[in-house]
C-alpha cells in the first residue's frame, strides 16, 4: 500500500467504496454458507416433522467391523426409520445415553448395562449377540504365550516378562473385560503403566495401530481384529478361553427420564433387531468368509 | 501390504465421477467450515475493528484473552459445545446435538478469535500508519475504520483463510459434537479418523490428500477474486 492509495481511501467516496466492498464481501459469505445451510447438497438435516429416525449409542466395533452397514439399510428400507450411528466405546455410549443423547444402545458390558436399567436410565435390556475377545500380538511373541488356552495365565506371563501391552484404557468394554482379566491374573497394572503396560484412551483401531506400531500385545474383541486391514505380523495368539466370552446388549433409553426419546421408533428397532430378521441378519453377515457375530436373543 | 497407488486412483476416480457418498462428504465439510467462517467475519471483524480503535476499561486484557482463545483446542471447544448442546444441557431442548448446526457453532468458536485477533492487529497497525493522514482530511475514531478495513483488505482475506484452515483442519470439535453420523455428520476429517481406525490407511491418506486439495481450491478462488477485485477498483 502507497501513501497515495491511502490518500485516495480517503473522504466519503472511499468510506462508501468501503462498505461496499464489506457489505459485498460479507453478503458473499453468507450467500455462500447459505446455499450449503439450504441444503443444496442433499446431505443437510431433514426437517424433524418428516425425519423418523433414532440415534443409536453403539460400541466402535460393530461399526468398525461393518455389520452395521450391512443390517441398518436394511431395517430402514423396510420400516423407513433412519438409524444414525454415533460409535464410542461402551462407557461413553452410556454417559451419553444417561445425558439423554440416543434413543437405543447398542454395548457390551453386561454389569454396567445392568446397573443402567437398574438406575432407571433404560426401560430394560436385552442379549442381541455375543463373540469373543482374543489376545493379539507380534508373530515373534516375546512373551511366549502362542496356543495357550488360559487367558488369565497368558497376560501373568506377558506382565511377568515385561513384554509391551497397549490398553484401550477408555472405559470402553474391551477395556473392562481387559481389566477383568488382570485383576484375576493378579496383577497390579496401574503400577506398571507406562513402563510396558500402555493405556492409550483411544478406540480399539488406534489400539491395534499402536500394538503393530510397539510390536505389542493387546486384547480385541474378534469383529474389530478379523475386519481391521493392517494388520502387519500381528496374530490371533490365545484365544477360546470361556472368560473371553463377549456379550452384546441393546437397551431402549427411558422415555420416563428423557422425554424426548423417540421410544416407538426405538423400540421397533429393537423388536427388529430381537426378533428373526434381524437375528437371521446378523448371523449371515461375514468378513473374508468368517462369521463375527453370533445372535442369541431370547 | 498395500497397494497405495491402486487406492489414491480409485479415490481420486471416486471423486471425478461424482461419487455420492463422497461427495456428500466433501460437501458437507465447505459447508459447515465456510459457514463458521461467515459467522466469524460476521462477529469477528467489527469485534477486533472496536478493540483496535475504541478505549475502554478492560481492552488490554480483553485483547490477551482473544489473543489466547486462538491457541484454544478443538477437543475442549468440542466437549463445551457438547456439554451445553446435550439434552441435559443448558441449550438442550434445542435439539442441536449430532446436526450440522452445532458442527458450525463449534468450528465458529473454533474461528472467531482468530479472525477477531488478526483484525484487531491489522486495523491497529493501519492506523498507526495513515491515522494522522486520515485525521488531517477530517475522518477520526470509529468513521476510520470503513477506510482501514478497505486498505487492509488483503490481510483481511488471508485472515478469513486461516480461519477456514483452522475449521476445515479440525476432528476434535466435529467428531464429539457431529458424532461422524454417516450422511448426517461425517465431514472428510472424521472420515479419516474412522478410516484410520479401521486400518484402513491407504484410503485414509487418500481422503487427506482430497481434503488438501479442497483446502488449496477454496484459497486459490479466495485469491483470485481479492485479485481481480483489486484491479477492479484501483484501475
Amino acid at each position: 500500500m502507497s501513501a497515495g492509495g491511502a490518500e485516495r481511501g480517503t473522504g466519503r467516496e472511499s468510506i462508501r467504496r468501503a462498505l461496499t466492498w464489506i457489505a459485498a464481501l460479507l453478503l458473499s459469505l453468507l450467500a455462500g454458507a447459505l446455499l450449503f445451510v439450504a441444503g443444496i447438497t442433499g446431505g443437510g438435516v431433514p426437517a424433524p416433522e418428516q425425519a423418523r429416525f433414532v440415534i443409536l449409542q453403539s460400541t466402535t466395533s460393530t461399526r468398525n467391523s461393518g455389520l452395521l452397514d450391512a443390517i441398518l439399510p436394511v431395517f430402514e428400507a423396510e420400516t423407513g426409520i433412519e438409524v444414525r450411528v454415533v460409535a464410542v466405546g461402551t462407557g461413553q455410549a452410556l454417559r451419553n445415553a444417561r445425558n439423554g443423547d440416543g434413543d437405543v444402545l447398542m454395548v457390551h458390558s453386561r454389569a454396567d448395562e445392568e446397573a443402567f436399567v437398574a438406575e432407571g436410565w433404560g426401560v430394560a435390556r436385552h442379549d442381541l449377540m455375543y463373540n469373543d475377545f482374543v489376545i493379539v500380538g507380534p508373530e515373534q511373541d516375546p512373551a511366549g504365550i502362542a496356543g495357550m488356552g488360559d487367558a488369565v495365565a497368558a497376560l501373568a506371563r506377558i506382565a511377568a516378562r515385561g513384554a509391551r501391552f497397549v490398553s484401550r484404557g477408555d472405559d470402553s468394554g474391551t477395556h473392562k473385560a481387559e481389566l477383568r482379566l488382570w485383576a484375576e491374573a493378579g496383577v497390579d497394572v496401574a503400577a506398571a503403566s507406562g513402563g510396558w503396560y500402555l493405556e492409550t484412551g483411544a478406540g480399539m483401531g488406534a489400539a491395534l495401530n499402536m500394538a503393530l506400531g510397539l510390536d505389542a500385545y493387546t486384547l480385541s474383541d474378534r469383529a474389530s481384529w478379523a475386519s481391521f486391514a493392517n494388520r502387519g505380523r500381528h496374530r490371533v495368539l490365545v484365544e477360546g478361553d470361556e472368560r473371553l466370552f463377549n456379550q452384546y446388549g441393546v437397551i431402549l433409553v427411558n422415555p420416563a427420564r428423557h422425554p424426548h426419546v423417540r421410544a416407538e421408533e426405538g423400540q421397533r428397532f429393537i423388536d427388529w433387531l430381537l426378533g428373526p430378521r434381524g437375528q437371521g441378519l446378523i448371523a449371515a453377515f461375514r468378513v473374508n468368509g468368517q462369521q463375527l457375530f453370533f445372535p442369541n436373543a431370547r | 501390504m498395500h497397494d497405495y497407488a491402486d487406492i489414491f486412483a480409485r479415490s481420486f476416480g471416486l471423486i471425478l465421477t461424482g461419487d455420492p457418498g463422497l461427495w456428500s462428504v466433501v460437501l458437507l465439510s465447505l459447508r459447515v467450515s465456510l459457514s463458521a467462517v461467515a459467522i466469524s467475519a460476521l462477529l469477528g471483524m467489527p469485534l477486533g475493528a472496536l478493540l483496535a480503535m475504541a478505549r475502554f476499561p478492560g481492552r488490554q486484557p480483553l485483547i490477551v484473552l482473544i489473543n489466547a482463545l486462538m491457541g484454544i483446542p478443538p477437543v475442549v471447544v468440542g466437549l463445551i459445545a457438547y456439554l451445553l448442546l446435550s439434552r441435559s444441557g443448558p441449550l438442550g431442548v434445542l435439539g442441536l446435538l449430532y446436526t450440522p448446526a452445532a458442527m458450525i457453532i463449534a468450528q465458529t468458536v473454533l474461528v472467531l478469535p482468530i479472525v477477531a485477533a488478526l483484525t484487531r492487529q491489522q486495523i491497529e497497525q493501519l492506523h498507526a500508519e495513515y491515522g494522522e493522514q486520515l485525521r488531517s482530511f477530517g475522518v477520526r475514531g470509529l468513521r476510520a475504520v470503513p477506510t482501514l478495513l478497505w486498505e487492509g483488505r488483503h490481510g483481511l482475506t488471508t485472515t478469513l483463510l486461516a480461519g477456514f484452515g483452522r475449521a476445515i483442519a479440525e476432528v476434535g470439535a466435529v467428531i464429539i459434537v457431529g458424532g461422524n453420523i454417516n450422511h448426517v455428520t461425517r465431514v472428510m476429517t472424521t472420515a479419516i479418523a474412522l478410516e484410520t481406525s479401521r486400518g484402513n490407511l491407504a484410503l485414509a491418506l487418500a481422503l487427506g490428500a482430497i481434503l488438501i486439495l479442497i483446502a488449496v481450491g477454496v484459497n486459490a478462488v479466495v485469491t483470485m477474486l481479492s485479485l481481480s477485485a483489486g484491479r477492479g477498483t484501483r484501475g
